[in-house]
């Protein structure tokens, strides 16, 4: 007792400079965000106190609603669909094809679907950029070459095809993370289930259903929820991709935010759709932390 | 990727079946339609122009040709680029393993009162969007002449990446073995030692994927960069990359080699980092 008490005091010290540097990095950038989403303010002169004006605005504000809508695209395209075909592939490889071709193969497949996860956000956009380009993209290239003419179109710059486009580009970015999850949550699973189950005659879809989705369920939770929170923040694919053109078709609440700070000089309005999309991630968070903190009692 | 090996459930008499193949080939199919675009990036950055516009994005180049990649490269200045990237990531990396290690060493050993509290704060800080905190960001850099410096940058990531580092190792230290903190002790440790002599020897390996991740992840920041680092000689990779896709006047090949010249390094640390980034990534989705 006389060590513990002794070895538990002047830990204090130690938390100093990363607690001082926490302060100023995000405590004090956070408040005054809050605090100017109550004001209107250019970024230059006095803000001026607006009270909930800026909220009241953003729920008239039809640009808005149309960057959450097209944030639920990206939900679809980077939650739902990955996690899914995540799920399935996992599956495949680690109950099938390591089976049946060995580890090494399953291995290989799982590195190649994880490949794209290794670029930086804003890479991926420039590759796919390219290949999409109207004139000299890679994609209307081959077309032609397969004498497709009047399939080729402006996949980025028309209304119909760009959120379409940018889900497909966001499906194979985020592929490989659930995958790579889902693998290394199957490897804590006991085999002897599996053979239990194949004795008992379930079939290989029985046994996805019933014992690989059922017991990494905690790993399916950290997905969702990790995915889910990074769609809400994706920005660097669709300011090189698109710039939330055309029109608003593809706009995020990031970049909308992103566009009244720095380019509308809308600084109290930007603030004010941070604050919103910081409210709905911190509830997300919080879910995160008592769901875990209920796991583990 | 391949040094994980994955342990086989079952070893079972294989059915005669052609089902495998099948599932195999399906496989094959869907690995190639991710890896296509990786494919088209490498084969035209090696392009002419004129090899290009007659041959179209699909064929072999008929002579391998730098000309692209040394035009994006002088016209960008990427080696200036390269510099600011890895000096930035590597400090980040370096500070931030060390701020999360001072921060988990008083949460997850000394067990400071209202610990729990403040580590929810590191974690919901760590989810924080960057929207909310960018214009004061910008604003305070600017106030205190920082703006358009690697410094702030290196600030900023340091303590944004420390958030996540300090959840994530008070958690590995809170399990930490009290025999041989309290032997350490006994002998005479100060706390400065007890977690230089004693804790960071043993977690070394947490520590080397905290550097990795952070160095990874800092490098491919995209958002705040863009903002604080306007002026060219300050800028990194991807800011240099993207920024470039929106002008006109590119050619195809160009585009292609820019896109290989920003895939390239990380291919690179893909290659030295992929056992620890395997264990982390496995290690972080259990944490």
């Amino acid at each position: 007792m006389m060590l513990k008490r002794s070895t538990n005091s002047g830990y204090w010290w130690f938390l100093l400079p990363g607690l001082i540097l926490f302060v100023m990095v995000i405590a004090i950038p956070f408040l005054m965000n809050i605090g100017t989403s109550f004001t209107t303010w250019q970024g230059v002169g006095t803000p001026k106190w607006a009270g909930l004006d800026n909220y009241a605005r953003l729920f008239r504000d039809s640009t808005f609603w149309a960057s959450f809508r097209n944030n639920l695209a990206m939900l679809i395209a980077m939650t739902i669909v990955p996690t899914l075909l995540g799920l399935l592939l996992a599956a495949v490889l680690y109950d099938y094809i390591g089976n049946k071709f060995g580890s090494g193969t399953a291995s290989f497949f799982r590195a190649a679907f994880y490949l794209p996860q290794i670029l930086p956000v804003a890479i991926a956009g420039v590759v796919w950029a390219w290949i999409l380009h109207p004139n000299y993209g890679a994609l209307n290239g081959f077309l032609e070459t397969l004498g497709l003419e009047n399939l080729t179109r402006n996949w980025l710059g028309n209304r119909q095809t760009a959120l379409p486009s940018v889900m497909m580009i966001m499906v194979w970015f985020q592929l490989g993370y659930p995958l790579v999850i889902f693998m290394a949550g199957l490897q804590r699973i006991d085999p002897e289930i599996y053979e239990a189950a194949v004795l008992d005659g379930a079939s290989w879809f029985d046994r996805f259903r019933f014992i690989t989705v059922h017991l990494i369920r905690p790993e399916i939770f950290v997905v969702l929820l990790t995915t889910t929170i990074a769609s809400l923040k994706v920005f660097g694919q669709i300011y090189v991709l698109t710039r939330g053109g055309p029109g608003n078709a593809t706009l995020v609440p990031s970049y909308f935010a992103y566009q009244n700070f720095f380019e509308k000089a809308n600084v109290g309005y930007g603030a004010a759709i941070a604050t919103v999309m910081t409210l709905i991630i911190i509830v997300l968070t919080i879910i995160f932390i008592r769901r875990q903190s209920a796991e583990e009692l | 990727m391949t040094s994980l090996p994955l342990k086989s459930t079952l070893k079972k008499p294989h059915q005669a079946g052609f089902g495998r193949y099948l599932v195999l080939a399906a496989l094959i199919i869907a690995v190639l339609i991710v890896l296509l675009p990786f494919a088209i990036v490498v084969i035209n950055a090696f392009k002419t122009p004129t090899d290009y516009a007659s041959n179209g994005p699909l064929s072999w180049p008929s002579e391998w040709s730098i000309d692209g990649i040394v035009a994006f490269w002088q016209r960008v200045d990427y080696s200036q680029k390269l510099l600011n990237s890895l000096l930035i990531s590597a400090s980040v990396a370096v500070i931030g393993v060390l701020l999360s290690l001072l921060n988990a060493f008083a949460l997850g050993i000394g067990r400071i009162k209202g610990r729990v509290w403040l580590l929810i704060l590191f974690m919901v800080a760590n989810t924080l969007p960057q929207e909310s905190l960018v214009y004061p960001l910008y604003y305070l850099s600017k106030e205190f002449d920082l703006y358009n410096t690697r410094f702030v940058v290196i600030l900023i990531f340091s303590v944004i990446q420390s958030a996540f580092g300090t959840y994530l190792l008070s958690s590995v230290f809170s399990t930490f073995p009290k025999e041989m903190l309290e032997a350490a002790m006994l002998d005479g440790c100060n706390k400065l030692q007890l977690l230089f002599k004693i804790i960071v020897p043993v977690s070394r390996p947490t520590l080397s994927v905290l550097f990795t991740f952070f160095f990874i992840w800092t490098w491919n920041e995209f958002f705040l960069p863009l903002i604080l680092l306007i002026s060219n000689d300050r800028q990194t990779v991807p800011i240099a990359v993207g920024v470039l896709q929106g002008q006109r006047n590119m050619e195809a090949t160009l585009s292609s080699a820019s896109a290989l010249l920003g895939i390239l390094p990380c291919f690179i640390f893909f290659l030295i980092f992929q056992r620890t980034l395997t264990k982390g990534i496995a290690a972080g989705s259990v944490k």
